[in-house]
């Protein structure tokens, strides 16, 4: 890490902008620890940047005053975080019981060969990235999956096709993985 | 079957305006003043008496448990924490709670704050649900603006915040010292207890966690009366439950009915009816993925609530009901949800990071049949080594589907391993005696 501090000291601050810090500060106005504003901050933090690499990591630390281990254990801890980049459409597919009943998996096979992609990998032009999730809790839907923030249930091949060409119509600014803060 | 006078979540699809003016229409916030000047004891005595359960799964008397808070402040302050962080795979009731009766929990999270001496409350809720947190929080202002919650809530004298706190994918935060602990920053890590989260917990001040669900209820219970509420169902399992019902049935859907009703008028009046009718049920999981599932002769009577299940070694868990027809993979399903487990294990006690694997691993085998028949009842003992072992219940939950495809489905395990072993051709001259041990290895 200390490589990367240096670095990061140098440059100055290049992630984290005055909006986001005053509202980070913002938020911790919420808890009586400044370490309990990690989680809502990275959430800001990947929501502006779709990933977050370690500098951002480093410039949340600092903007809470906090050890960097502590955002570093967290961003790598909970499974919404993403450490590596994705693409502009974060397909999260959920397999477990209640989906896989209603033939999630070969739902799973579908996205694969229309996206010509594996499970964990992104497309080549950098719009899809396909995840396979646990539980997204909608299982009275079922089959489920989200992208980005949206939820998609009761699923079939075909509704599945449509939402991609929906998806790959969108204007460049349409939505990005992360969550509100 | 419940009647309609007697259902407490009377926007459960959303059919009407979730925002506070439709709450308000529908009963919520009403003489909400009126039951705070009874005081915290009454509250926590009438709760009591109702004989409400916790919803989160264990069913833990919840009166009992809002009264193990402090009565007086050591100078540290309460918390009240709402556990939203769904994730019991095959649960959806909280989602709906929130999405469409978001001002039920926050009136309930006020009493129930109030009976706790709490002036904070956090709703940890599931990083997933995005839409359904942007309503929360359009409820949270509107309550606030409308003099409800905030400072002199409901003109009670009692200052009351609710704050809400994004979880980010971690099953095991749903153990309530994991939340605690991601609600502090930290990794989701459940601690020891004791101490209990009564006496320390959130940032080592007294603190409840509970259900969305149970605290949702605890409003209506107050205006209605304790004995409205204990009239419904049965004894020691009183009241109205929000039923998920998944799988292999004709209308999946969530419903509300009455604790104790019967899992086949549950699914059958409710849900459409089994995929091919009733006799084509091969078994139901009643409580989410935690409880050993049920074959179809222990479902053609059973009655769903905490104590009928746990006769039949299952539970009623959240109440997550996932049904099964004869179509189903049943040794697949099982062996999906130890996968989920090794993905959701937090990694801290040794017998679940390093069993929730080998128990997957085990469980792949035997869907193939590519193991010993001897296997099966070392996998049995392998769930024993890890129940019981492990600081909190994950390990526990591991183990108990996989206990129960063992006891109910011990021929299909046998079966399986019996057709692999067919299929094995021996090599030329016999196979070497000294070395396979697993005979798989052979091939």
């Amino acid at each position: 890490m200390t490589v990367e501090s240096e670095v990061s000291a140098e440059s100055g601050p290049r992630f984290l902008t005055k909006e986001m810090r005053k509202k980070i500060e913002e938020i911790t106005g919420r808890y009586p620890t400044r370490r309990s504003a990690i989680m809502p901050s990275l959430f800001l933090a990947q929501e502006e940047y779709g990933y977050l690499c370690d500098e951002v990591l480093l410039e949340v630390a600092e903007a809470l005053g906090v050890p960097e281990v502590w955002v570093y254990e967290i961003a790598t801890f909970y499974t919404m975080f993403n450490t590596t980049p994705v693409g502009r459409f974060h397909i999260k597919l959920c397999t477990n019981v209640s989906c896989l009943l209603l033939e999630a998996g070969s739902l799973l096979s579908h996205l694969e060969k229309r996206l010509g992609i594996a499970r964990g990998e992104t497309t080549g032009d950098g719009l899809f990235t396909l995840s396979v999730v646990e539980c997204l809790g909608s299982c009275d839907t079922a089959p489920v999956m989200q992208i980005n923030k949206t939820y998609y249930e009761t699923l079939s091949a075909e509704g599945i096709d449509q939402i991609l060409e929906e998806l790959k119509a969108r204007p460049a600014d349409g939505g990005r993985e992360g969550a509100p803060a | 079957m419940l009647h309609d006078a007697d259902r407490i979540f009377t926007n459960l699809y959303g059919l009407s305006d979730w925002r506070l003016r439709g709450a308000r229409k529908r009963g919520d916030w009403d003489g909400t003043k009126a039951i705070l000047e009874k005081g915290r004891d009454w509250i926590v005595e009438e709760i009591k008496e109702s004989g409400l359960r916790g919803r989160g799964g264990a069913g833990f008397p919840a009166g009992m448990k809002w009264s193990f808070m402090p009565k007086e402040s050591d100078g540290r302050p309460h918390y009240l924490v709402v556990n939203a962080d769904e994730g019991e795979p095959g649960t959806c009731k909280d989602r709906e709670i929130i999405r469409h009766d978001p001002h039920k929990l926050l009136e309930g999270a006020l009493l129930a704050g109030f009976a706790m001496g709490a002036n904070t409350a956090y709703i940890y809720i599931r990083g997933e649900f995005h839409a359904e947190a942007q309503r929360l929080q359009v409820a949270i202002d509107e309550a606030r603006k409308a003099g409800l919650i905030g400072g002199n809530a409901c003109k009670s004298g009692w200052d009351f915040e609710i704050y809400l706190h994004h979880g980010a994918g971690a099953y095991v935060c749903g153990e309530e010292t994991a939340l605690l602990e991601s609600l502090e920053g930290n990794k989701g890590q459940p601690r020891m207890k004791p101490p209990f989260p009564a006496n320390a917990g959130l940032y080592g001040c007294p603190t409840t966690v509970t259900n969305v669900e149970t605290v949702a209820v605890a409003p209506e219970i107050l205006r209605r009366g304790a004995d409205w509420f204990a009239s419904l169902g049965r004894p020691k399992n009183t009241g109205t439950k929000l039923f998920c019902i998944s799988g292999h049935v004709n209308l999946p859907c969530t419903v509300e009915e009455e604790m104790g009703v019967p899992l086949r008028e549950l699914i059958e009046k409710h849900a459409g009816g089994v995929r091919g009718g009733w006799d084509n049920l091969m078994a139901v999981i009643p409580g989410g993925c935690s409880t050993p599932l049920i074959p179809k002769s222990v479902c053609d009577n059973v009655l769903m609530d905490f104590d009928s299940l746990r006769e039949v070694q299952s539970g009623l868990g959240t109440a997550a009901v996932i049904v099964m027809d004869k179509s189903t993979d049943i040794v697949r399903a099982i062996a999906r949800f130890s996968k989920f487990y090794k993905h959701e294990s937090c990694g801290q006690c040794t017998p679940c990071r390093e069993g929730t694997g080998w128990l997957w691993r085990m469980m792949e085998k035997l869907v193939e049949g590519d193991a010993r028949i001897e296997d099966i009842d070392m996998i049995e003992e392998v769930t024993r080594q890890i129940e019981g072992h492990t600081i909190c219940a994950l390990g526990d939950a591991a183990a108990w589907p996989i206990q129960g495809l063992i006891r109910h489905f011990r021929p299909e395990l046998e079966r399986r391993i019996g057709i692999h072993d067919l299929t094995i051709t021996a090599p030329a001259g016999g196979y070497d005696e000294d070395i396979p041990e697993d005979i798989s290895e052979a091939v």
